[in-house]
């Protein structure tokens, strides 16, 4: 076959972003992806038959600008129901709903002095938000590079911060890296609303509400786009989006190789170095191209694809003392009928089954010591209320994110072990949902073990690394592969694993695909 | 009894028997947490045994790694910046490795036990590294068999006779920097000799199991006596290896891994340890970062420095002009040379002065009062002291 | 009535240290002091005949030398020794020493790992560059970044050029440290775990969160960042207690001509037309003075000295949100002799300095759980020191008096407010944790203070007996310190100041705070500036 220009491996949505970015501007792009289908964690597929679901279940900060770039909608992705509410339902069946939105945040559930709080917590967040929203977006240099460029975003940030005026500035200074427990104390009375505002900054990371480090910037990320952050289900699913990237790629003429594993990026000797000029197939065959682009997670990318030889030492054990471990268990649950919680009139919105911070605190303290609690939180929707065709007529489907369950835990992910957590999980839904026990047809339940295994994805992290300042902005995933360039001449990055990161943004992708049309062949 | 002050003593080597009845100046300091000789009977004397007779020094405190498995010359030729593939089994080379910035962790030896099987040594320890430059390789095993081996190294014009005294057929015939196996006692236990050595004299290291050790130093001294043999510590081998223009860590240079201040350790180039660097291998530690140093100069060079008169030019900085206006440099060691009658240095100069005149501003005592001199020097293209019998083979 | 030029509120060794430098500068000061014993937390204190406790604060590293030498503090009887030799237990016994020489002491981590043996030294000079750096700001007032004044963009930019002087890496290497969790971030040095929970521990004292949480490992790094005599790293106890560092500054204070006056609990700063006049004294009288400084916490100051009309929109909510939270207990015991640890032979040097029951990572992380939950853990973290077995006035001649520092203990429990027996069964905890290490400890005991944080509190005044003042974690440090737009010594009122550890660069007996506050003062006085910001740092 020919020789592309560029070779993407992994067709994750991030992957397709970039790989549109780059046939619009002309490239020829050919993408690898192991699996039969595209997308990820995000893709769909069936876990009983008739049943549904994807990993990833809702979209919260989906870029708008690769939406309209890459003509998305023109595609299929249709955003036009309106976004969940969140609910956040505690053990002895307090309620409260929210409603993100920028112009009438509203809480509801509550008395007067929270409801007030939330709307003046809720301005002073949107006005950081928007502050940080252009540098997702963007590629966020080297410190001291003296490229114009690279100078410019320093400025502008600069400015941005400034331009929040003395105070807002030193407070954002002050909270960026607060735990958020603490940030919730300060602003409010309610546990329950504490524990589900906190909840957004905490999912998919090592972090309980009194780690300091970037929860609260977790939260602003996720309120970047136009939702503030409140989850939405396109109208035909999160497959949706995946099948919109999927024809919108497809139609600026990007390849797509599905059920091909690739075993190794090809390298070549230089003066300069080595560089990446291709890859080899798990089969054997060899694909050249000008660069190569790993939508794959970094571990992955460079120790197992590029190959400890080709890179420096101080470099690999960066990568490998990067912070990778998945905390976060996907359950998956096929109904007969509708479930009923207490409380509830219709289950539709997004829940949150939490009682307080101190519970996240105390399920997170059982999984630092490789185990889990009895009472794990649970974030869940019924997809089936959105997009009724993901279960056969009059069913439903359940889908949790559950925390902390930790990749590693002692003793290992057991049959019993999966089993005990499984159990659990089913306890608490009845809890919440007396009766639910009983509606269950099939149910599935993904630990961040059997993520690794199903979506190749090192230590199952949603986000590929941890979201911790340590590893974000111009760190992640290291420093000598921030810029989406990697110290291997010809190999770019585009996945969570770097800046931004996680969740379905499609930002990575797009800001790769800016620097890889920025570097010459 | 249990010595309460077990924990505060330093170790002790497998020679240590021997030795420490030879060491009446009890002048001991400390090597990597062994308890190790200034010297022995006196510092000048040692090192006329290395030029004149021969000598011992104990080498057991030095780190020795053994890097198995079919992994293990990859590994190493991405850590080290020479190719390594171009060594032949039974071959030892020097060399010397990087961080990824092209900064020198430490320099060593690798010897070439076989395709798979290779023996590091260096100065300080080095696992910690190893550790991380074997990660993500699968087929490799890293051990630390310093304590596992004894080795002596055995330097000075009169060793070869001694070895062959000693019935180490065919010793003679031994390259430089080649190894060879021996059977040795009644157990017919290997001695490996490698004609290695820090001296820059005709010499050799023998490396054995502990257990052998002190039949070892008894066949070697039975063996010598008549050849002047006698234990040398660490001064008459900084003596010596300054003569051979070998760097010294933590002398000419600060390991990268262990220094504080950004660009206080040095680079290969900086070193002039370029010959070590190779460039036609694709791919090794620091790499780019030394092209790069190359295209832009580093930003002083070691030379071996030849001064007149004869104040030793110890901590001297060096200036472009007798006048001392403008600096460029400083000396790293220095001495008055026995066998060349030289005062001798290595010493750091920023390389846009290496042309031009180089002046050291010398501070010495006279009975407790000090004085300062200024002395022209002249830069020496070869080592202070390169003698034939090291090179031949046999030694003549 | 006599007006004085600067009365400072209470007399910790920062309000000390500040009051002296006013006085040096000229100025008519008062330091009012509401124990009938000055220090605060500097303090040494005959809790039982012939032994004299340093009850809070029991050895010091960041006591800074030109305060010192500015002062003259050695002659006014201070004198600061360093102690060598530290056991650190773990949990089955197993022990780690430190020892004098760089021999024994790598002879001694190769026991246990030769990779940790090796890494040792790399993690020696990584530690050591970064605390080189946060040392040079020890003497500085924190630039405010939202400011346009010349001294505030020059501080900046001063700042920005000695995080530059490390080189690139080095500089996201450091950013790790101020996010960084200590047990992650000791996992890129070591494997045994008693060397990483020997690391990690200073990483926990004194502050609410775990080896495990984010952000302690840069409380790791403030513990290390001091020096005695430019050894960074190591510790120094005062000869006397450390109620000799306060009765020094106190002394440099009286030859200056201040005044300073026990029994004399403040109730109120005054404000008059936003500006603070004076104090009101417990007893109701009232004293004026042209500035008043305040060494109470910052929380203490506003929510409890102050009235919430008096202060703009804001602060007294700042205040009252200010992290300050009690985590650690201290029990001094008096001995008849010297103890004796299981696995440690007897050896005069190692013996006689600290004892590190760190357990392991995993044990001090539960300790901190047990805190969150609002109880004391059964295994507690204890670092203790005997320093009668280097200084022999602290005790009568052959018996000992030992400092028990305990993480973690809450300042609220569960289960309803801290009573004497509440206290008395911490107090058992932390000595029946010691005789496992130490059989026949128990006996050795002739009289024992318990400290919980509700007596640290209740005696001292630090907020729920948070020993640094205030939390250090990255929202409370440097320009956030005690909060953003008041890190600069400066309080919303006009002519009041803070000095205590609440402000830069925070908890520790450092002088540091009370020194730069001085400055601050002396600048808007117009003063000449004759507090340094240098503490010879030649490296």
């Amino acid at each position: 076959m020919t020789s592309p220009d560029v070779i993407i491996i992994g067709a994750g949505h991030n992957a397709m972003v970039c790989a549109g970015y780059l046939a619009q501007k002309g490239r020829s792009v050919l993408i690898i992806e192991q699996s039969n289908h595209c997308g990820g964690l995000a893709s769909t597929r069936e876990f009983f038959p008739g049943f549904k679901a994807s990993v990833a279940h809702t979209i919260q900060n989906f870029s708008s600008k690769v939406i309209d770039d890459l003509s998305l909608a023109k595609h299929g992705l249709d955003l036009s129901q309106s976004p969940l509410q969140t609910i956040g339902l505690s053990r002895d069946g307090e309620c409260i709903r929210l409603d993100s939105s920028k112009d009438h945040p509203r809480v509801s559930g509550l008395d007067g002095k929270d409801e007030e709080a939330y709307a003046g917590y809720m301005a002073r967040m949107h006005t950081f938000a928007d502050m940080l929203k252009p540098f997702w977006l963007k590629t966020i240099p080297r410190i001291g590079s003296a490229n114009l460029q690279d100078m410019t975003t320093f400025l502008a940030l600069a400015a941005k911060l400034r331009l929040l005026g003395k105070d807002e500035m030193g407070e954002f200074m002050r909270i960026a890296t607060l735990p958020i427990r603490d940030l919730m104390d300060e602003n409010f009375e309610n546990d329950l609303l504490k524990a589900v505002l906190s909840w957004d900054g905490l999912l998919g990371s090592k972090m309980a509400p009194r780690s300091p480090n970037a929860t609260v910037l977790s939260v602003l990320y996720k309120m970047t786009e136009k939702d503030a952050g409140a989850p939405r289900i396109p109208v035909s699913g999160i497959d949706g989006l995946v099948m919109a990237l999927y024809k919108s790629a497809r139609s600026l003429g990007v390849e797509f190789k599905l059920g091909q594993p690739v075993a190794r990026v090809l390298m070549e000797a230089g003066d300069h170095g080595v560089k990446a000029v291709g890859v080899v197939l798990a089969d054997g065959d060899v694909i050249h191209a000008g660069k190569i682009v790993s939508g794959v997670d970094p571990k992955q990318t460079f120790i197992d694809l590029v190959g400890v030889e080709n890179l420096e030492i101080g470099f690999t054990n960066r990568i490998n003392r990067l912070r990778c471990d998945g905390y976060v268990a996907k359950l998956h649950l096929a109904l007969d009928s509708l479930p009923v919680f207490a409380g509830l009139d219709s289950p539709l919105g997004r829940l949150i089954l939490v009682s307080n911070m101190d519970s996240i605190e105390f399920a997170y303290d059982d999984a630092k010591y490789g185990g889990f609690s009895d009472t794990p939180i649970m974030e869940l929707i019924l997809p089936t209320l959105s997009n009724p065709d993901m279960a056969p007529e009059g069913k439903h489907i359940l889908s949790g994110h559950v925390m902390y369950i930790p990749h590693h835990i002692k003793g290992g992910w057991t049959e019993e072990a999966h089993d005990r957590l499984y159990q659990n999980l089913i306890e608490l839904l009845e809890h919440y949902a007396p009766g639910i026990r009983e509606q269950i047809i099939f149910g599935e339940l993904l630990t961040p073990k059997d993520l690794e295994h199903q979506y190749n994805l090192t230590g199952g992290h949603w986000h590929h690394a941890e979201m911790a300042i340590d590893q974000m902005f111009m760190m992640r995933p290291t420093y000598e592969a921030a810029q989406y360039a990697t110290p291997i001449s010809g190999l770019f990055l585009c996945g969570a694993g770097c800046h931004p990161g996680g969740g379905l943004s499609g930002a990575p992708g797009h800001n790769a695909a800016i620097e890889i049309l920025r570097t010459k062949q | 009894m249990i010595d309460p002050y077990a924990g505060e003593r330093l170790k002790e080597t497998h020679f240590h028997p021997r030795q420490s009845l030879l060491n009446f100046r009890e002048a001991w300091s400390s090597w990597n947490g062994y308890k190790f000789a200034d010297y022995y009977y006196e510092e000048e004397y040692e090192y006329f045994c290395i030029r004149n007779t021969c000598g011992t020094y104990d080498i057991c405190p030095m780190q020795k790694y053994l890097i198995e498995g079919a992994d293990a010359e990859t590994m190493l030729n991405r850590m080290v910046t020479r190719d390594i593939k171009k060594l032949d089994i039974d071959r030892v080379t020097y060399v010397c490795w990087c961080t990824d910035e092209g900064r020198m962790i430490d320099d060593g030896t690798i010897f070439k036990l076989a395709d798979d099987r290779f023996m590091l040594t260096c100065g300080s320890p080095c696992l910690a590294w190893l550790r991380k430059s074997s990660f993500g390789f699968r087929d490799i095993e890293l051990s630390d068999i310093s304590e596992k081996t004894a080795a002596l190294s055995f330097q000075g014009p009169m060793t070869c006779e001694v070895l062959k005294k000693m019935g180490l057929s065919k010793i003679e015939t031994l390259r430089p920097f080649g190894i060879m196996h021996f059977s040795f006692g009644e157990s017919d236990q290997q001695l490996m000799v490698s004609r290695t050595g820090f001296t820059g004299d005709l010499g050799y290291e023998l490396w054995i199991k502990p257990e052998l050790a002190l039949e070892l130093w008894d066949a070697l001294y039975a063996a010598g006596d008549d050849f002047g043999i006698h234990p040398y510590g660490e001064s008459a081998t900084n003596m010596a290896r300054l003569e051979a223009g070998f760097i010294m860590p933590a002398v000419e240079f600060n390991e990268a891994l262990k220094t504080v201040h950004y660009r206080y350790d040095q680079t290969p180039f900086e070193l002039s340890l370029d010959w070590l660097v190779d460039f036609n291998k694709p791919h090794f530690n620091g790499r780019k970062a030394l092209l790069e140093e190359r295209e832009r100069g580093p930003a002083y060079k070691l030379v071996k420095l030849d001064i007149e008169g004869n104040k030793p030019a110890d901590e001297a900085f060096l200036y472009s002009d007798r006048k001392c206006s403008q600096e460029i440099g400083y000396v790293t060691s220095a001495m008055w040379s026995p066998v060349v009658k030289a005062n001798i240095a290595l010493a750091m100069v920023e390389p846009d002065y290496l042309a031009g005149d180089i002046w050291a501003e010398i501070n010495y005592q006279k009975e407790l009062r000090y004085h300062t001199r200024v002395s022209k020097c002249t830069i020496k293209k070869t080592p202070f002291w390169a003698p034939e019998r090291a090179r031949f083979t046999p030694p003549p | 009535m006599k007006t004085h030029d600067a009365i400072i509120v209470g007399a910790g060794h920062n309000g000390l240290s500040n009051a002296a430098y006013l006085a040096k500068a000229g100025l008519r000061v008062l330091v009012l002091e509401k124990n009938s014993y000055i220090g605060g937390a500097a303090v040494t204190r005959e809790m039982h005949a012939g032994w004299s406790y340093s009850s809070c604060s029991y050895v010091c590293s960041m006591m800074r030398q030109a305060i010192h030498r500015d002062l003259n503090l050695t002659k006014h009887g201070l004198i600061l020794v360093p102690y060598l030799g530290t056991v650190v237990f773990g949990d089955k016994g197993e022990t780690l020493a430190s020892y004098g020489s760089e021999g024994s002491e790598y002879n001694e981590l190769f026991r246990r790992s030769p990779h940790d043996a090796d890494a040792m030294s790399r993690f020696q000079a990584d530690l050591t560059r970064y605390a080189q750096l946060i040392r040079k700001t020890l003497l500085r007032t924190p630039p405010d970044p939202t400011s346009f004044r010349v001294r505030d963009i020059k501080e900046l930019l001063w700042l920005a050029k000695q995080f530059w002087s490390l080189g690139e890496k080095e500089l996201y290497e450091y950013i790790r440290f101020f996010t960084m969790s200590a047990a992650d971030f000791l996992d890129d040095y070591f494997e045994d775990d008693l060397i990483k929970a020997a690391m990690a521990s200073p990483g926990i004292i004194g502050t609410a969160l775990g080896v495990y949480s984010p952000g302690s490992a840069y409380i790791l790094l403030h513990h290390v960042m001091g020096d005695v005599d430019g050894n960074i790293g190591a510790w120094g106890l005062a000869r006397g207690g450390m109620g000799a560092i306060s009765h020094s500054l106190a002394g440099a204070l009286r030859e200056y001509g201040g005044e300073i006056r026990i029994n004399s609990g403040v109730d109120k700063i005054r404000v008059q037309n936003g500006r603070a006049t004076g104090v009101i004294l417990e007893n109701g009288d009232e004293l004026h003075s042209n500035i008043v400084v305040s060494n109470l916490d910052a929380k203490r100051t506003f929510t409890q000295c102050m009235n919430e009309a008096d202060l703009p929109e804001g602060v007294f909510e700042r205040a009252k949100n200010f992290k300050i939270r009690g985590s650690s207990g201290k029990v001094n015991i008096a001995l008849s002799g010297l103890p004796r640890f299981n696995n440690v032979p007897e050896n005069r040097y190692i013996n006689r300095g600290g004892q590190g029951f760190v357990g392991s990572l995993e044990t001090m992380e539960r300790a901190y759980d047990c805190w969150k939950h609002g109880r004391w853990s059964d295994d507690p973290f204890i670092e203790s020191v005997i320093p009668s077995a280097w200084d022999p006035t602290v005790a009568p001649p052959g018996k000992h008096w030992m400092s028990n520092f305990i993480q973690y203990c809450p300042s609220k429990l569960a289960n309803g407010p801290w009573t004497p027996e509440k206290r008395d069964s911490f107090g058992k905890t932390v000595v029946d944790k010691i005789e496992r290490y130490s059989p026949g400890f128990k006996d050795l005991i002739v009289h024992m203070e318990v400290r919980t944080p509700h007596e640290i509190e209740s005696e001292v005044g630090l907020t729920e007996g948070n020993i640094f003042q205030g939390e250090l974690t990255i929202d409370q440090l440097l320009f956030n310190r005690p909060f953003p737009g008041y890190a600069q010594y400066r309080m919303p009122i006009r002519n009041m100041y803070m000095c205590g550890s609440s402000t830069h660069p925070g908890g520790g007996v450092s002088a540091a705070c009370g020194a730069n506050a001085a400055r601050e003062i002396l600048i808007d006085l117009k003063r000449p500036h004759i507090v340094p910001e240098d503490d010879f740092y030649d490296e």
